[in-house]
């Protein structure tokens, strides 16, 4: 009998083990992976929750990029849609990251509807492109076959 | 010259297939010599693509399209696997060496165990010729033969990129020589103590240069990429770690095996799904399907063939394991408080860590086959994986005293209170003097509590300081692997949670402070280099009495038409000052402010001492004298 219970000892060890770490991923999974929002699904399906993290792409619109003080910069995101979301952030941007090139920032929304980025990607290099932007050009850059064949 | 080495790999193809057929009819003479002999082929097509890389062959499309006469000739070299199908080459290239090392060295007396495993080897050795020759092959001429390449990615030139594929593939591929001694021995139904101790040695083989590896990848990382960490639970880092994890729980089970004859179908089990993670990384990484911030030029179709030979490799292998597992021996009996039961505490944990660890990589693929595009990043692994591993920790240093079968459990209340002890020490130390937050606070009494644990063990088994230095190098590296965990999880927590990281803007000649640190930009000129131009600030740097000069770069390498970062890092001691330059940016007035990101990275020079450790820690134990169980046994 002793020896019985002891087994089942470690058989429930082993499976609260197993049940915390499925309820763990389960929890994480929910609340931790950030949706990608193009400007055109933003006002298809309305604003992502306000400080949830998510990741808003598409290109940076030209001449919408202002730097203001310190490291702080202001710039314009716009899809084939002709939606748009206005991101501010600080910090460096990527080598690569220009008006008119693919752009992924990921942050979140505030309550007057202004989006933070914490983190910007743009291409790594001129053969590469955020795999999520292949079907979020705007018309313009469509019409500019060189660029946009190569990812 | 290529055509030379793309017949060569022809020759390695058909030596492949012959150590197949003749490993698999149990001639183990014939299947050892054409595995040599394949090996051999495929080195002198690999050395083709070497000389062909290093004398810039313009006319092998593989190097116009990844290399340059500018370039450093180490990086021209270097350039032969800095590229699909190159590293390709190298797979195929690290599988027959495994195979022609098999053929050489292993001894087992059981010569139709040793033809079989050879076998199964070449199989897999010619699976993965197949892919190279017929889906991917480095040995494409170009006519006409342009004058000048492309230039290899810029970000891959550099020393820890260079030596880390061969250390991450001798790694991944090393782990299909112990699905080959897994498969041989379900063949004959015999996975027993014999087989532990050979499958043993090879899994070290595998799992010190991927520890390696993963390790060189993480340390480019953080100083070419520029933002300040050393992992980003990227697909790419996540590819690598779910066949460590995974070899880890392996090492483990295999003890047992080895020990007492038990956990054999799991341990067969392990071994087989070591090298589907590694096959399954590859199909990750090259095919395309998950966004990682690392570049790889990917390609859909070689994914499709990656992921149909991860289907049809692994599946037979687990066909095969369903229908043999039932036949093998249990072993003797053991309870949950002994040595087996702390063992396979620890498979659990590593197995279901690296299936969180799976799960947060493929939830984005499930996702997207669900209309949804997401990405899963650093909180969810920090509320799955951490806690998970965490947990294994704090038990590791109490469990690995257990004994075979039943372990003694009245002085449990010890460790208790020890582990107690340890957690109020460094809390109230946290709070105190130190001053840290409470993560760091018990991140590093756990770090100290696995370092304690690992001398406590030698301890309790050599019981004099005399015996120490003859304790066999098996305890030693246990020893070192478990006191550079305790290192690494000191380094990894302290760095996480203590970090401090500012962006500056700053034009030249003025200062800002940054932890501290007095940042004063003198100036930003610019600079040329044998293949690439590049702006470089000079920062001065001060606190107390200290000062120090930092110089980050961006370069632009005209080549390959792309910009990188160069980072300067100053280390303090007990941390890193570490600086990334931005872009200058000009205001109405026509003056320009330099923007840097600066971080100060405490300890964590201790991620990598704790993970070289461990690397170092099971190279010992593998150098260890062999045990004499058998016969004892007999």
């Amino acid at each position: 009998m002793r020896a019985r219970t002891k087994r089942l000892w470690g058989i429930g060890a082993a499976a609260l083990l197993l049940s915390s770490a499925v309820a763990l991923a389960a929890v994480g999974l929910k609340q931790h992976a950030d949706l990608f929002y193009t400007p055109g699904l933003i006002a298809e399906r309305g604003m992502p929750d306000v400080g949830k993290r998510v990741r808003v792409g598409g290109w940076v619109q030209n001449d919408s990029l202002t730097y203001g003080e310190g490291a702080d910069l202001d710039f314009i995101i716009e899809d084939s849609s002709g939606e748009t979301v206005a991101v501010s952030y600080t910090g460096i941007v990527p080598d690569l990251f220009r008006e008119g090139e693919g752009v992924v920032a990921t942050g979140r929304f505030d309550e007057a509807g202004e989006f933070t980025a914490e983190q910007i990607l743009a291409k790594h290099d001129e053969n590469y492109e955020p795999r999520e932007l292949k079907n979020a050009a705007p018309a313009r850059v469509e019409t500019d076959g060189a660029g946009q064949s190569a990812s | 010259m290529i055509e030379a080495g793309h017949f060569a790999a022809f020759l390695a193809l058909v030596f492949s297939a012959l150590q197949a057929g003749f490993g698999l009819k149990t001639d183990r003479v014939h299947a050892a010599f054409f595995a040599k002999l394949a090996f051999l082929a495929m080195a002198f097509a690999f050395a083709t693509l070497i000389w062909a890389f290093a004398t810039s062959d313009f006319s092998v499309a593989l190097v116009e399209a990844h290399s340059h006469t500018l370039k450093p000739f180490g990086y021209k070299i270097a350039g032969t696997w800095g590229n699909h199908e190159g590293s390709m080459a190298l797979w195929c290239l690290v599988g027959l060496g495994f195979g022609a090392a098999g053929a050489w060295l292993l001894k087992t007396g059981r010569p139709a165990f040793e033809a079989r495993t050879l076998g199964v080897q070449g199989i897999l050795s010619f699976a993965s010729l197949v892919y190279l020759l017929f889906a991917s092959s480095p040995f494409t001429r170009l006519d006409p033969a342009p004058l000048q390449g492309q230039g290899l990615n810029p970000l891959l030139q550099d020393p820890a990129l260079a030596i880390h594929p061969p250390m991450l593939y001798l790694g991944y591929v090393g782990y299909s020589f112990v699905f080959a001694l897994a498969a041989a021995g379900l063949i004959e139904g015999r996975i027993d103590r014999e087989w532990a101790k050979t499958a043993r040695n090879w899994t070290l083989a595998a799992f010190v240069p991927l520890t390696l590896g993963i390790a060189l990848g993480s340390y480019w990382a953080y100083y070419e990429l520029g933002w300040g960490g050393w992992w980003f639970w990227d697909p790419v880092e996540n590819a690598s770690l779910m066949p460590w994890l995974i070899g880890a729980a392996l090492l483990h089970s295999v003890i047992v095996t080895e020990k007492r004859d038990s956990f054999s179908a799991w341990t067969a089990l392990l071994a087989v799904l070591a090298f589907c993670f590694s096959m399954l990384g590859a199909f990750l990484v090259r095919s395309g399907v998950l966004t990682s911030v690392h570049a790889f030029a990917v390609d859909p179709l070689r994914g499709f063939f990656l992921l149909g030979g991860l289907l049809v490799l692994g599946g037979a292998a687990l066909v095969l394991f369903a229908i043999r597992a039932p036949k093998l021996s249990g072993g003797p009996a053991w309870v949950t408080g002994s040595r087996e039961g702390a063992l396979m505490g620890n498979n659990l944990v590593l197995t279901v860590a690296a299936a969180t660890v799976l799960l947060g990589t493929l939830f984005p693929l499930i996702a997207e086959a669900m209309g949804e595009t997401i990405s899963v990043g650093e909180p969810y692994f920090n509320l799955t994986f951490t806690p998970i591993m965490a947990l294994a920790l704090i038990a590791l240093p109490v469990v690995q005293a257990w004994a075979w079968g039943k372990a003694d459990l009245s002085s449990l209340w010890k460790w208790a209170l020890g582990f107690a002890g340890i957690v109020a020490v460094f809390w109230l130390a946290g709070l105190g003097p130190l001053n840290i937050p409470l993560m760091a606070g018990l991140g590093l009494a756990l770090g100290v509590w696995l370092i304690f644990g690992a001398a406590q063990e030698i301890w309790r088994r050599a019981k004099t300081v005399k015996r120490l230095p003859r304790m066999p190098l098996r305890v030693w590296g246990m020893t070192l692997a478990h006191a550079g965990l305790g290192l690494f999880v000191i380094g990894a927590v302290l760095e996480t949670s203590t970090r401090t990281h500012t962006t500056l803007a700053l034009e030249e000649g003025k200062a800002s402070m940054i932890a501290g640190w007095s940042m004063q930009l003198d100036d930003v000129s610019s600079i040329e280099g044998p293949n690439w131009y590049a702006e470089r600030a000079t920062l001065t740097a001060t606190r107390g009495g200290t000062t120090t000069t930092l110089q980050p770069e961006k370069r632009y390498y005209p080549a390959a038409r792309m910009p990188t970062t160069e980072t300067a890092i100053h280390k303090t001691g007990t941390a890193d000052l570490y600086v990334a330059l931005g872009d200058g940016r000009r205001d109405r007035a026509g003056r320009t402010r330099w923007t840097f990101e600066v971080f100060l990275n405490p300890m964590i020079d201790f991620v990598y001492l704790g993970v070289i450790l461990i690397a170092l820690g099971a190279g010992l134990s593998m150098c260890g004298r062999r045990t004499r169980t058998a016969k004892e046994k007999a």
